[in-house]
């Protein structure tokens, strides 16, 4: 498991969940489409993992995957294990009572988590009384209970509300409740915040925090947004076209992070305390398609680092300081990243055609 | 907080826009009435870029359209070179007069896909405003100049041209869009949150081309976000609004280096990488939006405000200056 | 496929198995849009059209006995050599009168819903275009066409105006409006409200353009499929019109010869009498359906959206 991951371990209990070698495709009339492309992590109890990544990079299908709620059309290869049990055995065997019990979900938009006609309260009490095979009224108490939990004022009240009443954040509260009720050990948060005001983004994040702590769970945050698992994750796996780029715990990743990729994610961003007209420093082109994959790392052709072996070999996932890990053959800070770019500067040009000059202007020395 | 009150309109004939006591209500249901923008005022200066910054419901958008006269605002004035001789009263024309005055403020959307006609080419989709004028300005190379501004955004015409809005990306449309809109070569460029549905990797790039056809073009930019870091980045200057209301308006380095509203230090501070000139503490507000059916009182942001005392209740607070280039309408601004 | 495939061999095995991969599905966070093809069915239903279309209208060139000419065969003769699909009780030859037919059931199912298209087509538009006291007034009007009881409204029409080809024609096109219209309508509120509307009238298009060159291009396409699901109801209809006797009285189209054909005795003595223009309504409508509900298909796939990015 160590050689797989990369990331050594320091302490050696078993890890809750453990994800070796993850592929996953679709098979469409283009060709197979491969979302995710090789992924391995590991993830104690009780830490937090942040996933990041963007459209197309295969997080939302991971945690679609490790919750099976994969499509018909969907090709799984690779193993997950959670506590010991292998997962994929128990979607092929139909288990009933593990995905949301011991594993939990929030998804993006919590009004399609919730179904308009029916009530709240009525909701939260159905994952109750499936899976714990409570009674009528034991479920509705425990549902106000859980809204109460999660900071819904008010929460006998709001249980006989239909979703349409109730706000963003309030829906993506009670959504929320609905995950914790069978107290899941591990929690799946995935862009659960996206679709909420920035004031509320922060309440339900910080709500996030506080039920973790208090109830021990584990939680995978996935975002677009390395702003937001910076301060709340304690692992961070940065993934691009299918892959993981780079993975690390969040300090060393963002005081010595390694893969090109996230060293412009973090320069393209703008920051809150950046002055008016700092110039952000580009991404160019775009995410790859992800049928009929190109040879050599996915992510060259944007790359500044870009040298000729990125062009034909796949880099592959390899430890790059203590309880890091980067797909790189030109990472930043080495001596072949800087090197690489060097040598892309004096040319004006990557190897994979990419101009030079979209780079001008302020640039940090790689 | 929400201010009624004109302090921060700048008197100068470098203005190109100005927006005076502008309401928009729209009718809901019987005797309701949402109330979308509730008396603002801003003005834009020539070659500046100003960004209109809030979270849902605080009428942004709606004021972007109101703008651009569509639909018409419930009333208020929407002024194009005001104070000088060339001044035109956009919400006083009608027909035949408006539609003369389109070219001059052009707009670009959010959803970049929804921006373009899906039945059409490009080349079509960008020549359009073109076409439309064709009659007024007869020795205009139509197709030259669509080729210049494809070329502007950074699409190949000779690729690009012949296809259809499915065949690119997101960000291709957006830049399809604004190459749309300068075909025209407008004066005020509008965007209305032209980056939130965008990957994080290609907002930069969009930021960037607005900025180099903002230099290229002469324009004037009003930008709508709720992204505070875009807006910052963006904008030379900054208007903050709440629920129909403007709260803080002024220079965007000092709006953001001293924000004197309660309302942007909230902000500020529930950023996923608060702001380091605000306090984390400052984020704990209630969650809960008033209706824009039925706003409270006095100042819209009471209800949530950590200041609030009786005076917000029954006294709307009023745009008042509280430094260079820096406005509040609040009764009790500045840090706690 | 690409060679990383070849590098993983059990991978392929394990992503394509034994199990076909269900159905092709568009995925769109994936950047993908799957296109379906037209099939076999749209081309062979297509094919039909066409020939029946020309065979009809050709018809007075082609190599086929006089439709009105009695004795051509013998009595009801059953379908042989002579006669491919034998001759009615007046020694009619039937080919010769089923194609014959095929002239006034496609004219008027292609007639009518032609001005059911245009004129519901574009009172649809409107209203749904400007909204307001304009939509108010057109679907009020659409309302009442469609509460009227068809049958009275075409019995009133052709009894009033006679039982000529253009009075039948006019009277199922009528009938078509208001479905149509609404269709029309719904489909361009759903446009109506897609920005690049907004678009245009900020560049200064009049409604007037907006409407062509924007609305219209998108809503042809759903009223184009229409066309030829309209098509078949026209045919039936006309069909059930010959059955109350309302349809065109010069001539024959396939509903009359199906009604002079299922008098009892006819139909006992001479089944293929009727059975034929059935048969030959039968395939028409079916592949107009068929062809129109794959062109319907085809054309709402190619705009699904893409990806961010």
């Amino acid at each position: 498991m160590c050689a797989k991951s990369g990331l050594g371990k320091a302490d050696m209990a078993a890890p809750l969940l453990s994800v070796s070698n993850l592929h996953v495709g679709f098979a469409t009339e283009k060709g197979l489409v491969r979302a995710v492309d090789g992924v391995s992590f590991d993830l104690t109890e009780g830490q937090t993992l942040g996933i990041v990544g963007e459209s197309g990079s295969g997080k939302s299908v991971t945690a679609k995957t490790l919750m099976n709620l994969l499509p018909s059309y969907a090709r799984v290869g690779g193993s997950i294990t959670f506590d010991g049990r292998d997962v994929r055995a128990m979607a092929t065997e139909g288990e009933r009572h593990f995905w949301g019990v011991a594993m939990t979900m929030v998804f993006q938009d919590p009004m399609t988590s919730l179904n308009p006609v029916k009530r709240v309260g009525e909701q939260i009490a159905e994952s109750l009384r499936v899976h714990l095979k409570r009674t009528r009224s034991e479920a509705k108490d425990e549902a106000g209970d859980l809204l109460q939990q999660v900071g819904v004022p008010e929460p006998r009240k709001r249980l006989r509300q239909y979703p349409h009443e109730l706000s963003g954040g309030l829906r993506q509260r009670v959504v929320i409740a609905m995950s914790l009720a069978c107290s899941p050990r591990l929690l799946i948060a995935d862009e659960p915040t996206t679709a909420l005001d920035v004031t509320v983004q922060k309440h339900i994040l910080d709500l996030l925090d506080e039920l973790r702590e208090e109830r021990g769970m584990t939680m995978i945050l996935i975002t677009h947004d390395l702003g937001v698992v910076r301060g709340r994750a304690d692992q961070i796996m940065v993934m691009y076209a299918g892959r993981t780029m780079e993975q690390a715990d969040t300090a060393t990743l963002f005081s010595q992070m390694r893969h090109p990729y996230t060293e412009a994610l973090l320069e393209t961003i703008p920051r809150i305390d950046m002055a008016s007209h700092t110039r952000l420093i580009p991404i160019p082109g775009m995410p790859p398609e992800l049928v009929d994959v190109p040879d050599g790392c996915l992510f060259s052709q944007r790359c500044r680092s870009c040298s000729d072996s990125c062009l034909t070999d796949q880099p592959p996932l390899e430890v790059c300081g203590p309880m890091h890990v980067c797909a790189c053959h030109t990472p930043v800070g080495t001596e072949a990243g800087a090197a690489a770019r060097a040598a892309n500067r004096e040319a004006g040009v990557t190897p994979a055609g990419l101009d030079m000059g979209t780079f001008t202007a302020v640039e940090e020395s790689a | 907080m929400a201010g009624s009150g004109t302090a921060q309109l700048r008197e100068s004939d470098k203005m190109v826009l100005r927006v005076e006591n502008l309401v928009m209500e729209f009718p809901a249901g019987i005797h309701q009435v949402v109330h979308a923008v509730s008396d603002i005022s801003f003005d834009v200066q020539r070659g500046e870029t100003l960004g209109i910054v809030g979270e849902s419901g605080c009428g942004k958008s709606t004021t972007a359209r109101a703008i651009v006269q569509l639909p018409k605002p419930t009333s208020g004035t929407v002024l194009l070179d005001p104070g000088t001789d060339a001044e035109i009263e956009l919400t006083a024309k009608e027909g035949e007069e408006l539609r003369a005055i389109r070219p001059r403020i052009q707009m670009i959307f959010q959803d970049p896909i929804s921006s373009l006609n899906p039945r059409r080419r490009v080349r079509d989709i960008v020549a359009e405003g073109l076409s439309i004028w064709r009659e007024e300005h007869p020795d205009v190379d139509v197709e030259a100049q669509v080729d210049e501004v494809l070329t502007a955004v950074g699409l190949d015409p000779e690729v690009a041209a012949s296809r259809r809005p499915h065949q690119f990306s997101g960000g291709q449309c957006q830049r399809i869009s604004i190459a749309r809109a300068l075909a025209l070569n407008p004066e005020i460029l509008i965007c209305d949150e032209p980056v939130s549905a965008l990957d994080v990797s290609v907002q930069a790039q969009i930021i960037n081309i607005l900025e180099e056809m903002k230099e290229r073009y002469g324009l004037t930019l009003i930008f709508i976000s709720h992204d505070l870091s875009v807006v910052r980045n963006v904008s030379d200057r900054v208007v903050v609004m709440y629920l129909g209301k403007v709260c803080e308006v002024g220079d965007s380095n000092t709006l953001f280096s001293e924000p004197a509203h309660p309302y942007t230090r909230v902000l500020l501070a529930s950023a996923p990488e608060p702001s380091a000139v605000v306090d984390e503490s400052e984020s704990a507000i209630g969650d809960e939006l008033p209706s824009p059916m039925d706003p409270p009182s006095g100042c819209r942001f009471r209800t949530r405000c950590p200041r609030t005392t009786g005076l917000c209740a029954s006294e709307e607070p009023v745009m008042a200056k509280v430094g260079l280039d820096h406005f509040v309408a609040c009764h009790f601004p500045g840090s706690p | 496929m690409s060679r990383n495939a070849g590098q993983r061999p059990e991978l392929m095995d394990d992503l394509f198995g034994m199990e076909a991969a269900r159905g092709w599905e568009s995925d769109e966070q994936f950047g993908s849009i799957v296109i379906r093809r037209l099939g076999p069915g749209f081309w062979l239903a297509a094919a039909w059209i066409v020939f029946i279309v020309t065979a009809a209208a050709l018809a007075p060139w082609l190599p086929i006995a006089d439709p009105n000419e009695t004795g051509v065969g013998g009595r009801m003769e059953a379908p042989g050599w002579s006669n491919w699909f034998g001759t009615d009780n007046n020694g009619r030859d039937m080919f010769a009168r089923t194609i014959w037919g095929a002239r006034v059931s496609l004219v008027v199912g292609f007639m009518s819903i032609l001005l059911g298209i245009f004129v519901g087509g574009t009172l649809g538009m409107i209203s749904g275009y400007f909204r307001g006291m304009v939509d108010r007034v057109i679907s009020f009007v659409v309302f009442v066409l469609l509460a009227y009881p068809g049958l009275v409204l075409a019995l009133l029409i052709v009894g009033l105006a006679g039982q000529t080809l253009p009075i039948v024609a006019t009277t199922l096109g009528i009938l078509a409006i208001a479905p149509i219209a609404r269709l029309s309508r719904a489909t361009t509120l759903a446009y109506a409200e897609r920005e690049f509307v907004a678009a245009s009238r900020v560049l200064g298009a009049t409604d007037q353009r907006i409407m062509v060159h924007e609305l219209l291009p998108n809503v042809l396409i759903p009223m184009g499929a229409l066309t030829l699901l309209g098509m078949a109801i026209t045919i039936v209809a006309e069909g059930g019109l010959a059955f109350l006797g309302l349809s065109v009285e010069e001539g024959f189209s396939w509903g009359k010869m199906i009604v002079l054909g299922s008098a009892p005795r006819t139909l006992r003595e001479g089944p293929w009498v009727a059975m034929f223009p059935i048969g030959a309504m039968f395939v028409t409508v079916l592949s107009l359906n068929y062809a129109g509900d794959r062109l319907r298909e085809y054309f709402d796939v190619r705009e699904i959206g893409i990806g961010q990015s």
